[in-house]
């Protein structure tokens, strides 16, 4: 469809970026790649009177190396958390799940911070940052504040950003050695969203399962942490066996949908057989 | 098939690049979106969005005083006034309704329009829309075609009384005898689901009064620009001799634009009446609710043989979704695979009744395939069935009921008489390109070791009716068209070559394969020729193309015409070589004198001749040209052997196709590669119905698929790579020898693709999985069995 008519500022400076958020009132959107805002421009869902663009803000373009963890600029792609080494590295399951998001097309243009700041359930990415315990930093006029994930995503389409603040960046901790990644995408086209995902970090020593990440991909209106299958997977033999029976209590606790491709019944179903597939893949078993 | 370049010298056969690809590669292409014009007036439609409603009051007054707004009109504008037609009246008392170019008191499917706006920019006409105010009473929307044939139910048209359209039946020998005798009877109900065309361009118009005196040329992403032309003169009132249709640049259509739509009506009309041109470029979202659906019928099945598989006889009762009104061919949409239910399969019976079913959805129409992929779904999922049933491999009980090669020509119980095919040889090579035998054991293996992931082998062993049609036959049908195409050929004093076709490619490469047949009936070279189309000003006669029948229809004409040009030339020749015409020999674009081949002349040689006209036989006229208008003996039969290795994960319900082999048999190939080119898009449209795409409604009539997010198309990565061959069995109905192979694929798939995921999953109680074969579908199948008894 075709948009409504609005205004469009670009912004060179986070601060410029929040002024422009201030002075524009409460009908103001950020944009950078445009990946989601775009689309519901288009079919008249949203009809901001000023659109912010910070995808040329260098400060939010750019990953820094902060020792024990990786600060990630918010207008960084998605094709460049596949291919930047430090990411690879530090990040394993932040690659490999910003790897099966959509097309290349998409992951030229659409950012991480974007996805995280939409927080659309069914996102790939948010996933991550909740199952690893990630922060966000805000700007807004009273300055800079930084939120942990468990607290930046609030519902359906909702997080901590206010209306006249802009998401910087997201500090991602690194793991460090030992830690096994996978991200399970279970999705019915290529380029189609998770119907459920399952983001898994595991640490394995001696067979045991010393630590373990979880979080679930569109089993509720935010990223969910999979609390109760890192418990019981912690301090457990690394076989099939018990990971399939901690895996039992996957979809415990979550509220997902039902649409078109899944009823909520199946839904918790997927995330119960692909929580013990991702941490099997992520424990290399 | 491994063609070899040098192995033929005839254009025929060459897998040429086509000569079209340039252009649209690097996007020198004119789209109907592409085309501006000084004046425009940007036409924007209020739809509905609720599916079955009274329009009680429409406030259009906000939207008038709008900026950039010219006018805004509603039905009271137009009254009487038809957006649509049908010219397929299939029974005498088939209930026709009005389709109204715009709503004046009720609205019948979630995007009917009831308000139209005309603005100077496209986006102010967009804006318009949502100032226009429309109170509606919403009506109980009909959505089951089952609840729909009920006593009581809602009714989607008051006036008709009933929301039975047609009921048709074709009773062919004595099925109740046939069944008598019989040991096995298998009944089976198949969802064949609603499909979106979805073609990579939406529709598009443009419309304006241009050329000579009161002409009104309009520009429109259509399949039928010539019987547009008529169907616009008809309902709009505007003589058809002042009306001018261009198809330009199509992007793509597979039967979607095979339509007269209201968007292409209103458009003439206000061109017309406001004398300004009108444009109006559709959105995806728009094209997914208002550009017409395809299948959506319920199949009861039924099969009768004996204990050792011989087939005696079939039943078939249809449910057809109409949707709300009929369209250009809606009714007998269904009916065009009546004649094809015994698939490739000798029997004695076939009784056949097909119940038309109005409800509150978008209307539906022809769609790739058309009725064939319904009746080959069905033939071939029964056969799979059936085996099951008598505990035989599915491909011995298809060997055991096919016509053999040396028995065509083959009359079916159907009364069609196939001409020509080896069901043996395809079968064959198939089987070898396959592996069938090792992947028959890896299933084996799988089922004993209880993997999670198991393996199942779909087969399709196909036959379809393309070419429409001999211009009689159609008549017998009810169809109130012909089935003829045109061709003229034009050397020109220079040499070059115009070809002139009445089929209106949209992708399928046209310009390419008619300039392979004229290079070779007619001696020119192949790049000399330029191929005309698509605009009912350069091109005055034609039926367009739909049906696999371009080829198959169009390709006897450019051969009619090539020899009549060569004849006419072989005369001017002979005066001007002063021997008989019987003396002249004419080879590669030569005459020349029998004999003694140095008195000879080319062809364009004889084309300037005849222009200057200096020196002519007495009867002959000037100009080198040949025209015919040829109708087709029969229809066309190409047929094949496909075959799948569908992987169910037992767990997550998840299919994935591994392997797929298609070998085809569409006789002659003017352009393997061209052929090569629709197999492919054919078995991923086939495919996709059975795996991925489903138009699905809530019980409100809302289209809840009304998006790609959840209209699931899919894109290469989603497909193998297709293993495809030829074998090559020459039709004996067409000059040529060619069949039409441009919805072979997409008709053969969808049973190889479900019979696949079934047999995956047979040994754990299924017999059948929901189209598409969705996670959730295959899912729902495996616990449903497992929680006692199939589906």
């Amino acid at each position: 469809m075709i948009p409504s008519a609005f205004d469009y500022v670009r912004a060179t400076t986070v601060d410029e970026a929040v002024a422009a958020l201030v002075a524009g009132g409460d009908d103001v959107k950020v944009i950078s790649g445009g990946q989601s805002l775009i689309p519901v421009l288009r079919l008249r869902l949203s009809h901001p009177s000023l659109i912010v663009d910070v995808s040329k803000i260098d400060e939010m373009r750019t990953i820094v190396d902060e020792g024990s963890s990786l600060l990630i600029g918010a207008a960084v792609t998605t094709d460049a958390l596949i291919k930047d080494a430090r990411v690879q590295a530090d990040v394993p399951l932040l690659a490999m799940t910003a790897a099966t998001v959509a097309d290349p097309a998409i992951r030229h243009r659409g950012t991480f911070g974007g996805s995280c700041a939409h927080a659309d359930p069914a996102g790939d990415l948010p996933t991550v940052a909740q199952a690893l315990d990630a922060e966000f930093v805000i700007a807004g006029s009273g300055g800079r504040r930084t939120v942990a994930a468990r607290d930046f995503f609030v519902d359906y389409f909702t997080t901590a950003v206010g209306p006249d603040e802009v998401l910087v960046a997201v500090r991602v901790p690194k793991l460090g050695a030992g830690w096994g990644a996978n991200y399970q995408k279970f999705q019915r086209t290529a380029q189609a969203w998770a119907i459920v995902g399952v983001a898994a970090s595991v640490k394995t020593e001696g067979g045991i399962i010393t630590g373990a990440r979880i979080a679930l991909t569109n089993m509720g209106a935010t990223p969910i942490r999979a609390s109760s299958v890192e418990t019981a997977l912690t301090g457990g033999p690394a076989t099939t066996e018990a990971i399939k029976a901690a895996s039992a209590s996957a979809a415990d606790g979550t509220r997902p949908t039902s649409d078109t491709h899944a009823q909520a019944e199946f839904r918790s179903h997927l995330a119960r057989v692909h929580t013990a597939r991702a941490v099997a893949k992520a424990a290399g078993i | 098939m491994t063609s070899t370049v040098e192995a033929s010298p005839a254009d025929i056969g060459q897998p040429r690049r086509r000569k079209e690809d340039a252009r649209l590669l690097m996007g020198e292409t004119e789209w109907t979106d592409n085309i501006q014009l000084p004046g425009t007036l940007h036409m924007a439609f209020l739809r509905s969005s609720i599916a079955h409603a009274k329009i009680l009051r429409i406030d259009t007054s906000a939207a008038k005083l709008a900026e950039g707004v010219v006018h805004v009109y509603t039905g009271a504008d137009f009254p009487g006034q038809a957006g649509s037609t049908c010219v397929w009246p299939v029974t005498a008392d088939i209930v026709m309704t009005h389709y109204p170019a715009i709503c004046t008191d009720e609205v019948r499917y979630g995007g009917d329009v009831v308000a139209v706006v005309l603005a100077t920019e496209r986006y102010l006409a967009a804006d318009a829309l949502d100032l226009i105010d429309v109170d509606y009473e919403t009506l109980p929307a009909v959505v089951d075609m089952e609840e729909a044939l009920k006593e009581g139910s809602p009714l989607v048209h008051e006036s008709a009384g009933t929301n039975r359209c047609y009921t048709h039946k074709m009773p062919c020998g004595d099925y109740e005898a046939a069944k008598a005798k019989a040991d096995v009877v298998v009944s089976r109900r198949f969802i064949n689901q609603r499909l979106i065309p979805s073609p990579m361009e939406p529709r598009a118009v443009v419309a304006a009064p241009q050329g000579m005196a009161d002409e009104i040329t309009l520009w429109t992403s259509t399949q039928i620009p010539h019987i547009l032309r008529v169907l616009l003169a008809l309902l709009t009132g505007i003589p058809e001799n002042q009306i001018r249709v261009v198809a330009p640049d199509v992007g793509g259509g597979f039967g979607g634009k095979l339509q007269i739509s209201r968007e292409e009506v209103l458009a003439v009309i206000l061109a017309k009446r406001l004398g300004r041109p009108i444009k109006w470029s559709e959105t995806r979202s728009e094209n997914m609710v208002a550009m017409h659906h395809g299948r959506d019928q319920i199949q009861d099945i039924e099969i009768a043989a004996t204990k050792d598989g011989k087939l005696l006889g079939m039943k078939v009762d249809l449910l057809a979704d109409m949707g709300a009104y009929l369209q250009i061919i809606t009714p007998g949409t269904p009916l065009l695979g009546m004649f094809m239910y015994s698939g490739i399969y000798k029997m004695d019976a076939l009784d056949f009744t097909c119940t038309g079913v109005y409800t509150n959805k978008t209307t539906t129409d022809a769609y790739r395939g058309a009725g064939r992929p319904e009746s080959t779904f069905a033939i071939e999922r029964i056969m799979d069935e059936l085996a099951a049933e008598l505990g035989m491999e599915p491909m011995e009980l298809r060997k055991l009921n096919w016509v053999n090669h040396e028995d065509f020509p083959y009359t079916n119980v159907a009364g069609l008489t196939y001409d020509t095919g080896n069901y043996e040889a395809a079968t064959e090579r198939a089987l070898e390109l396959f592996g069938y035998d090792e992947l028959r054991a890896e299933q084996a293996a799988r089922r004993a070791s209880g993997d999670t992931v198991q393996l199942g082998i779909g087969i399709s062993t196909f036959t379809e009716m393309c070419g429409l049609a001999p211009s009689r036959t159609l008549g017998a049908l009810n169809y109130v068209a012909g089935g003829w195409e045109h061709c003229t050929l034009r050397v020109l004093p220079t040499g070059k070559v115009e070809l002139i076709t009445g089929t209106s490619p949209h992708g399928q490469g046209h310009a390419t394969a008619w300039s392979q047949i004229a290079a070779d009936v007619i001696g020119v070279p192949f790049e000399d020729i330029e191929v005309i189309y698509g605009d009912t000003g350069r091109s005055p006669y034609g039926m367009d193309t739909y049906g696999s029948r371009s080829l198959a229809v169009g390709g006897q004409a450019i051969k009619v015409a090539g020899e009549r040009l060569v004849e006419k030339a072989r005369i001017i020749a002979a005066h001007q070589l002063e021997v008989s015409p019987d003396d002249i020999e004419f080879n590669k674009g030569v005459y020349s004198v029998k004999g003694d081949p140095e008195k000879s002349n080319t062809i364009q040689g004889i084309a300037f001749a005849a222009f200057t006209a200096h020196n002519l036989p007495p009867d002959v006229e000037p100009m080198l040209h040949g025209e015919a208008t040829v109708d087709p003996l029969d229809f066309s039969y190409p047929h094949g052997t496909h075959l799948a290795a569908m992987e169910v994960d037992t767990e997550t319900g998840k299919v994935t196709l591994r392997k797929y082999v298609a070998v085809d048999d569409c006789g002659v190939q003017i352009n393997p590669m061209i052929v090569e080119g629709q197999v492919h898009g054919g078995l991923a449209q086939g495919i996709a119905q059975a795996m991925y795409e489903g138009a699905l409604y809530d019980n409100e009539g809302n289209l809840l698929t009304a998006s790609m997010g959840d209209y699931l198309l899919p894109s290469s990565a989603d497909l193998p790579s297709f293993i495809t061959d030829r074998t090559i069995t020459p039709s004996t109905t067409h000059p040529l020898g060619t069949k039409g192979i441009g919805e072979a694929g997409a008709i053969a798939s969808t049973p190889a693709i479900i019979n696949g995921v079934v047999d995956a999953i047979r040994h754990l109680g299924v017999n059948d999985v929901l189209m598409p074969a969705s996670p959730q579908n295959v899912w729902r199948a495996i616990q449903a069995a497992q929680n006692g008894g199939a589906a």
